[in-house]
């Protein structure tokens, strides 16, 4: 549904403010967005002044050195630091991305850090994706066969076959592009978002699948694929530099032709 | 402890928005303005059909400076509201989801819904 307000328990306040330390000369002033399910609290955003001499070059260096050196309690998702695994994501003036492929350096200012939009906050800057990896397990994101492997062999692809599935198959589902969506922002109960539509097209696409037919039947609905209504946030936002958008076009594609004939 | 009802995250509040999401934004604009637009637009036919007086009152309200320049900008939301809809159907044929041409068709479509504001201008005061 379209609210365009925040709830009241998520209504923002003013949090503390942590200096630099004396004799820093390249100070960065870092807000982030804190929630704490341990307080009666509302979220807040805590202010910090960092040495960025004494600090790495990306911006999860600088939640790192949050985490590290003033407060250790700051809590996030984290693991590769090098934009493969997807943990990192969230909103980073405005826009999402991995916090671990976004140099500091690429921000002029001070750098606000939110959790990704319109979900439920679990802590600090970690939401919850339980939601979002049911939907992703919804469009069964494996290979479905009726006919019997051939023997001996895997089921092999041509390197055109192959060529189908580029720009599809580096989604890391990082949730970027889906949490950046309107659509999905007030549709997420029955909104697939661009991400899992993404995939769906992945799967839709690889020359191995031979459930098409019932993939696009699933899809088939006034909510779950046709809520997109191309405001291209999601092609926009993603740090892999995938374009979601044109994925779904492409499903849309696929339905109007199969009614064709 | 029971647990607390988790906080929604910022999502307008924070989001930068793209070029591409505002022009999606002013097209649902301008097509509530346009529908209600046309009901004004049915209400003055309406009038005009009264009668040699109510047409000279109809006239003397549109001659208004303001109202004209609201009935042009109305004209302006008719031609950019087009123009977005030509770029949908461009979309659903599976075409222009370019990333470095995103701004690029934006800057064409209102440049586009311009002139063809200015050409309909021209042709009212050619024929007036």
């Amino acid at each position: 549904m379209v609210e365009f307000t925040l709830p009241k328990n998520s209504v923002v306040q003013k949090g503390k403010f942590y200096s630099a330390p004396k004799g820093a000369t390249r100070v960065k002033r870092v807000e982030v967005y804190r929630w704490d399910p341990d307080t009666d609290e509302n979220p807040r955003i805590d202010c910090y002044d960092i040495d960025l001499d004494q600090c790495g070059e990306m911006v999860l260096d600088l939640i790192l050195k949050i985490k590290d050196d003033i407060d250790s309690s700051l809590t996030f998702r984290r693991s590769c630091r090098e934009g493969v695994c997807g943990s990192c994501s969230m909103n980073i003036n405005g826009k999402n991305t991995l916090a671990c492929i976004k140099a500091i350096a690429d921000y002029k200012g001070r750098i606000k850090i939110y959790p990704l939009p319109h979900m439920d906050v679990v802590k600090d800057l970690v939401a919850d994706m339980t939601h979002f990896y049911a939907q992703y397990a919804s469009i069964k994101p494996w290979i479905e066969t009726q006919t019997p492997p051939p023997a001996d062999q895997e089921r092999l692809q041509s390197v055109a076959e192959r060529k189908q599935l580029d720009g599809l198959y580096e989604c890391v589902l990082c949730a970027c592009c889906s949490t950046s969506c309107p659509s999905y922002w007030w549709n997420s109960d029955k909104y697939l978002g661009p991400a899992v539509l993404l995939q769906a097209h992945r799967w839709l696409s690889d020359s191995r699948d031979e459930h098409t037919g019932e993939r696009l039947d699933d899809l088939q609905d006034p909510f779950k694929l046709y809520r997109c209504h191309t405001i291209m946030n999601c092609t926009d936002t993603c740090p892999k530099g995938l374009n979601p958008a044109k994925a779904i076009a492409e499903i849309k594609k696929m339905l109007l032709v199969r009614e064709e004939g | 402890m029971e647990q607390r009802r988790r906080p929604l995250s910022p999502h307008l509040q924070v989001y930068r928005l793209p070029l591409t999401a505002v022009v999606s934004m002013t097209h649902r604009m301008t097509g509530v303005l346009l529908a209600a637009g046309l009901m004004l637009f049915v209400v003055s036919l309406a009038v005009l059909q009264c009668g040699a007086s109510s047409f000279e009152s109809m006239q003397s309200v549109i001659l208004q400076p303001l109202v004209s320049v609201a009935i042009w900008m109305m004209v302006y939301a008719l031609f950019f509201h087009m123009c977005h809809g030509v770029r949908h159907l461009f979309w659903d044929a599976g075409e222009g989801y370019e990333k470095p041409l995103m701004n690029y068709y934006i800057i064409l479509e209102l440049f586009a819904s311009v002139i063809l504001t200015g050409i309909s201008y021209l042709f009212v005061q050619l024929g007036s």
